[in-house]
């Protein structure tokens, strides 16, 4: 290479920018981007021009003002004086709580009915199928209204508890009451000395991370299976359970009651919560199973053989051998599942969840009338939302991407 | 996200339309259409009957303005709106005119920019609960769960009425007025709140309408009116004084009946002024002299429409009440037309 001499350098003449191959590309992006630029302004002063001629003007002081309306799930301390910028914060988590719900069990049954496809039971796999596209090819909505009805419809009222014969019960010793308003749970009640019971509680949870470690250790250098199952079991409760009966019950339970119209006390999962939790779950759940086929198929068949070889068996061939390595091909259709429930939990308002879309660009945006604003806005927290999911997943995509040497 | 941006789409493209728009009257005459928004269907004030031709109180205003301007009554286009998209569609200029059980508020006329041309129906927002529970005053709802349509003045007037009164409840936002009965019927519900004329008319649609009660309290003001958009003022006239013949007629006696024998002339000279025999009023709307009468032959004046379509013998059986002429001791009034 050194003994050729360099080219004669050309010197730049401006017919170049369309007749030279190396120039007329950028050539053509600049015009592409001028265009592009000129329609944008175009647009945003049209739309200047007009919000002037019709006397509006963008501005977010209405954040400010009161919002004068109640939300029925209050993540955050909030009633009818606070701000409609509170308004939109307490929508704003009630999206991040069905986001990161729907997330974990979308998850959980896209694993689960992704590797029951592959199974070798032939019923098994056929109701697994007939699960995947019965739930894809039905638009979400539709899958959010039917499950919201049949859960109004088929769950009791909760006058129906009342009375000397009441024609429902609640479950579990009368502690959790399923209406169709909702779910009610037993809330834990923390009494002086429940601390010391928490304390105890994570001291056992750091002992069984030692037991397992110190198991696997023994196995690998002394060959020796321990159990682990069952003493981890025995290690996550019985301290505690000592703890609490030791220290005279600190953490009692607060259990709910039929009071007036409604169950009062305890933790209260709003139907409408529960049915858009389901329907996302479920619904994204059928392609996540996809994408889990998609990434088990696409690890070869010799690796799975290879541990049979072994002697494996099935059960620890996937957990072990197989889903590790199908991880790297569906983490990253997974990623643009979780930024799909995250979107679509903004249909919520269909079944009166106020979630973002229904405080900031549902009732906010129509009472003050600031729909620009609103709308704007909205998009920038679910554009905040969306990176923000992404970014993590990305991470955790390159933790397990092949680590090449 | 996709639902939000398409809303951005249609406020920006609503806006640069809206702008665009000026002489109402004569685009919806060089149309030959008038574009009238509805609800989604509420017996009695708006609902297609079974034929699929659209009925109701609502309606009627519609029909009359159609009738004014562009001499048929049937020359309109009903576009259902719901509680969220009525404001949109009338700014965008996709509507021409608003008639939708629209409460009159300050914001919405200042703020929103938009002209109520009158009041056709006075109502006020009031609770229906299921006679079982036993409930006879809304005071009683402490702790209550509470079906509200969103988007609409009601969600503010019950978080007040609540606060004012210390005492709690459970709102259920719902988008359309079906979806909310569905709800209360089911029982997800103890109570539904909206205005109380819907309140009845939806209640004349349940299988057993005896089994629920309206609740004494009527916790707000609810001035219902057609509106238009801000800055078209010949058009805000058009419709204003349409509504306004409406009222006046049945305050002067004129009726369907005798309409045509009134038209030929009479005694009593704002009779003449208003049909059209007598006077210049036509032509200062820029209308033909026969304006007001078109619009009477519609469906007749405004006390025939009340009782057509939610009066005492209707299935919806709304007395007058404040709708009753001012003469009757009701708030229905028309300034005179000279």
């Amino acid at each position: 290479m050194t003994t050729l001499a360099d080219p004669h350098k050309e010197s730049f003449r401006l017919s170049m920018l369309l007749n030279d191959t190396r120039y007329r590309s950028l050539t053509f992006q600049f015009i592409a981007l001028v265009a592009i630029i000129a329609t944008m302004a175009f647009i945003g002063g049209n739309l200047v021009r007009n919000l002037a001629e019709a006397g509006l003007n963008i501005s977010y002081d209405f954040l400010g003002a009161q919002a004068g309306y109640d939300i029925n799930q209050r993540p955050i301390s909030y009633d009818s004086q606070d701000t409609h910028g509170r308004a939109a914060m307490v929508g704003l988590l009630n999206t991040l709580i069905v986001a990161f719900l729907g997330c974990i069990t979308a998850t959980i049954i896209g694993v689960v009915a992704g590797v029951l496809r592959l199974s070798p039971n032939w019923l098994v796999r056929k109701i697994m199928a007939f699960y995947v596209e019965i739930f894809r090819n039905v638009p979400v909505l539709i899958w959010i209204l039917i499950i919201f009805s049949i859960m109004i419809n088929a769950a009791p009222a909760p006058n129906a508890f009342r009375g000397d014969e009441p024609t429902a019960s609640m479950w579990l010793f009368d502690s959790i009451a399923v209406t169709n308003r909702g779910v009610y749970l037993p809330k834990p009640i923390w009494g002086s000395g429940s601390l010391l019971v928490v304390g105890v509680f994570i001291a056992s949870i750091i002992g069984i991370f030692l037991f397992r470690r110190y198991a696997r250790k023994q196995l690998f250098d002394h060959g020796r299976l321990i159990p682990t199952f069952w003493p981890s079991l025995a290690l996550l409760f019985i301290p505690v359970i000592l703890a609490q009966l030791v220290l005279g019950t600190p953490i009692s339970l607060e259990y709910p009651a039929l009071k007036g119209f409604n169950f009062r006390g305890g933790i209260t999962i709003l139907g409408s919560l529960i049915a858009l939790w389901f329907a996302l779950s479920i619904y994204t759940g059928a392609f996540i199973a996809e994408n889990v086929r998609a990434g088990i198929l696409a690890v070869s068949k010799g690796q799975t053989e290879a541990a049979a070889a072994l002697g494996l068996r099935p059960g620890r061939i996937m957990n072990l051998v197989v889903l590790p390595q199908a991880l790297r091909v569906i983490i990253p259709p997974l990623i643009s599942q979780y930024l799909n429930i995250t979107k679509n939990s903004s249909l919520a308002i269909a079944v009166g969840y106020m979630d973002l879309t229904g405080t900031l660009g549902g009732i906010t945006l129509l009472q003050t009338g600031r729909a620009i604003e609103s709308v704007l806005l909205l998009m920038l927290f679910y554009l905040i939302i969306s990176l923000s999911i992404s970014f993590i997943m990305n991470i955790y995509n390159n933790t397990m991407k092949l680590q090449e040497r | 996200m996709k639902k939000s941006v398409f809303l951005g789409a249609l406020t920006v493209a609503g806006i640069i339309a809206g702008g665009a728009s000026a002489a109402t009257l004569d685009e919806v005459k060089a149309r030959g259409k008038l574009n009238c928004g509805v609800t989604t269907g509420v017996p009695g004030f708006a609902e297609p009957d079974a034929s699929g031709v659209w009925q109701g109180f609502d309606v009627a205003v519609c029909r009359a303005v159609a009738a004014a301007v562009l001499g048929d009554g049937n020359a309109v286009e009903f576009v259902p709106t719901t509680g969220k998209t009525r404001f949109t569609a009338l700014a965008s200029g996709e509507i021409d005119l608003l008639a939708r059980n629209t409460t009159w508020t300050f914001s919405r006329d200042v703020d929103l920019k938009f002209e109520f041309i009158g009041v056709n129906y006075y109502d006020g927002q009031g609770f229906m609960v299921p006679k079982e529970l036993g409930v006879a005053s809304a005071k009683d709802l402490d702790g209550a769960t509470v079906c509200i349509q969103t988007g609409t003045t009601t969600e503010l007037n019950l978080a007040d009425f609540f606060r004012a009164n210390s005492i709690s409840y459970e709102p259920v936002p719902i988008e359309t007025g079906a979806e909310a009965v569905q709800q209360y019927i089911a029982g997800a519900c103890d109570v539904y709140t909206t205005d109380a004329s819907a309140l009845a008319a939806q209640r004349a649609n349940f299988e057993d309408p005896s089994a629920h009660v309206l609740l004494p309290e009527i916790i707000s003001k609810e001035p219902l009116g057609p509106l238009v958009r801000h800055g078209d003022n010949e058009w805000a006239d058009i419709s204003r004084w349409t509504l306004n013949a409406l009222i006046a007629a049945e305050e002067l006696g004129v009726t369907s009946v005798n309409l045509e024998e009134l038209s030929a002339g009479t005694e009593n000279p704002e009779i003449n002024r208003l049909l059209g025999t007598e006077g210049e009023l036509g032509s200062m709307l820029g209308l033909d002299a026969g304006w007001a009468k078109a619009a009477l032959g519609v469906a007749g004046n405004y006390g025939e429409i009340f009782e057509q379509n939610i009066g005492a013998a209707t299935p919806i059986g709304l007395a007058r009440g404040l709708n009753a002429q001012w003469t009757d001791g009701g708030l229905i009034y028309s300034p005179p037309f000279r």
